[in-house]
């Protein structure tokens, strides 16, 4: 009752407006994901057969989850590694794109330019390109003979010789190894993330900076200062921009595994319990994340 | 007269680096040190980034001979463009790519018409349960497409609405592999990262001043006129970038592609394909299975691939400042 009076006379116009301005969305929201959402889970518990006119569902309760972690012999160990890179590439890429939205945000001849390529991922990798680069084997075997063939010392194979012997922290110095190794997945991942912190660098007043320069703040302190918590909301929109658009990669092998369980396989019913399964620890993992981050988030104003 | 001054500053700088006993000099060296070596990080990075289309490049020029040449590493020997006519047949090129053009340009104008309008709604109205709407867009951004595509398969593959089409042709419609499903989800903003367009566009609305809708309203100027004669004009640069995105993400796409429009021949979908048709071609030419070498495959597949990003490449070459702009402007926070 409260609510209605709040909206009469012009507002009330604006407000029903305002519903069919957003109906569309609603509409399709409605049909098009809640929909298929519920059904997706329903079908998760039951055993979908799929004829030439109609399809029936039979519930048999969670048999299909039963599948997914004890009968499919890929399914858990993919699950796994799939996770674990995630967990490491987006903590990679976040703090690369950081490092190279500072750099970019220096004035330099050329800046123009190379902003443009570090953009140009976004556009090239997407879609069907992220697939046909990773499986590209003619690259990839050429990689391995010139790695076989090259009888210098490499600096970096130097370097991890000495930190491997040190001892200390080896299985870190191996996960840092393998994103160093695949820089290039993580640069070509970076895009948008270098795009939204190099918006939040310009966004910050330079008067911030002089102060702190005329107090004697060295470049290092005003980083850690002043930069890192005027754009550390940033930060938490990238991480979720960059865990979701990992899910969605189309190298990802768990949808990999998933997509040929449904279309191969035509084991609907599995396949939805594995697509949950994957989707309520991917939102967990972003949902406990992201609240930490929140947590540490600095707003100015 | 130059030389002289010249000599001048010289002197003055040395002697400005006596005076301030050395600092100057460290600063200036550490400044320069900075220069090298962010040039020699971002032209690292830079050449990564553009390394596999450049050698991509080289490799569609190739002959096979080439390929298997230990000394031709990036400039072929026996320079051709056979690959490009042959990878041309073999993805029905001329035909695939209108069918790709038309459906980008229209999925993308669709998409973006209504995600205008949802984005307006959003930005510049009041209404009961707004936070709400506004929490499931956050949810359609959050949830990957991979989530529903199962029981969307089906729900196109049985497609009814509430019975009714059972009832007039005795069973379900199969929509599945026809285009109209996705101009349907193109309709309803279900579509290719819809959320994220709606999102900018909200955002961008959002920071314009309200008198010029107020003064609109005052004239007498409808809710809808107000938004198509006043806001659309000012809405222009987003709407731009955001149908760029959409264009550009919507020819390279494989997932909903791969669900809706199997029966066109679209050129993101017949570069998937394109190794294993190059093998049937190969065995329709010459009459028996062969099989085609790992280097060959891939060097069409590396033809194709350039084939079907060019026209995105020229695109973005020409509107690479609305690419850019589009999301520092809209201001993302949270």
């Amino acid at each position: 009752m409260n609510k209605r009076k709040k909206y009469v006379g012009l507002e009330k116009r604006k407000a029903v407006a305002g519903y069919l301005f957003i109906a569309p969305f609603i509409l399709g929201f409605l049909l098009f994901m809640v929909k298929p959402f519920i059904q997706s889970l329903y079908m998760s518990f039951c055993e979908v057969e799929v004829g030439a006119a109609n399809f029936t569902m039979h519930f048999n309760k969670v048999a299909n989850y039963y599948f997914a972690f004890r009968t499919d012999p890929k399914y858990v160990s993919l699950l796994g590694t799939e996770i674990a890179r995630m967990v490491i590439y987006s903590l990679a890429i976040i703090v690369f794109s950081f490092f190279i939205s500072l750099i970019l945000n220096q004035k330099f001849k050329g800046r123009a330019l190379v902003r443009a390529v570090f953009f140009l991922p976004v556009i090239l990798s997407s879609g069907v390109m992220l697939g046909l680069e990773s499986n590209n084997q003619l690259i990839a075997t050429l990689q391995q003979t010139v790695e076989d063939t090259t009888t210098g010392i490499s600096v970096t194979d130097a370097l991890q010789t000495i930190l491997r012997t040190t001892g200390v922290g080896v299985k870190a110095f191996e996960k840092v190894f393998e994103i160093i190794d695949n820089i290039y997945d993580v640069a070509l991942a970076s895009g948008i993330q270098i795009i939204i912190f190099l918006s939040g660098l310009q966004t910050i007043p330079k008067s911030m900076y002089e102060a702190a320069d005329i107090e004697g703040c060295t470049a290092w302190e005003s980083l850690w200062k002043i930069t890192f918590p005027s754009i550390s909301s940033l930060f938490l929109v990238n991480w979720i921009y960059t865990v979701v658009d990992f899910c969605m990669r189309s190298d990802n092998e768990v949808i990999d595994k998933i997509q040929t369980v449904m279309i191969e396989n035509l084991n609907y019913g599995a396949a939805s319990a594995m697509t949950w399964i994957y989707f309520l620890i991917v939102i967990a993992f972003v949902g406990i994340t992201g609240f930490i981050m929140s947590k540490g988030v600095y707003y100015y104003d | 007269m130059t030389k002289n001054n010249s000599n001048i500053v010289k002197v003055s700088f040395w002697e400005r680096n006596r005076k301030s006993e050395g600092y100057l000099l460290k600063k200036k060296i550490m400044e320069i040190a900075v220069v090298i070596a962010r040039f020699i990080l971002l032209f690292g990075l830079c050449f990564l980034i553009l390394q596999p289309i450049l050698n991509k490049i080289s490799v569609s020029f190739m002959t096979e001979d080439d390929l298997f040449n230990p000394i031709v590493v990036s400039i072929p020997v026996h320079f051709t463009t056979d690959n490009y006519v042959l990878t041309a047949e073999i993805m029905n090129y001329g035909k695939s790519f209108v069918n790709s053009l038309v459906i980008s340009l229209t999925i993308a104008i669709v998409q973006i018409a209504v995600c205008t309008i949802v984005g307006y709604g959003f930005a510049r109205f009041n209404f009961p349960l707004k936070k709400f709407w506004f929490a499931c867009v956050m949810l359609v951004i959050l949830i990957p497409p991979q989530v529903i595509s199962n029981s969307l398969y089906i729900h196109f593959r049985f497609f009814d609405i509430f019975g009714i089409i059972k009832l007039i042709r005795g069973e379900a419609l199969n929509l599945r592999g026809n285009v109209l499903p996705y101009y349907l989800m193109s309709l309803g903003c279900m579509g290719l990262k819809n959320g994220l367009y709606i999102y900018m566009i909200r955002q961008f609305f959002r920071n314009i001043p309200n008198d010029m809708e107020e003064a609109a309203y005052v004239d007498g100027c409808g809710t809808f006129k107000t938004f198509v004669r006043i806001m659309l004009p000012e809405g222009k640069p987003i709407i731009t970038s955001c149908f760029l995105f959409a264009f550009v993400w919507q020819w390279t796409d494989g997932f909903y592609s791969k669900m809706f429009l199997g029966s066109t021949s679209l050129l993101s979908m017949s570069i998937a394909r394109l190794v294993d048709s190059l093998g049937a071609y190969i065995q329709r030419i010459m009459g028996i299975k062969t099989t085609v070498s790992v280097a060959y495959s891939n060097c069409i597949l590396a033809t194709g691939t350039l084939m079907l990003v060019a026209p995105v490449i020229i695109l973005y070459l020409f509107a690479q400042r609305q690419f850019v702009e589009s999301i520092s402007s809209s201001g993302i926070k949270m």
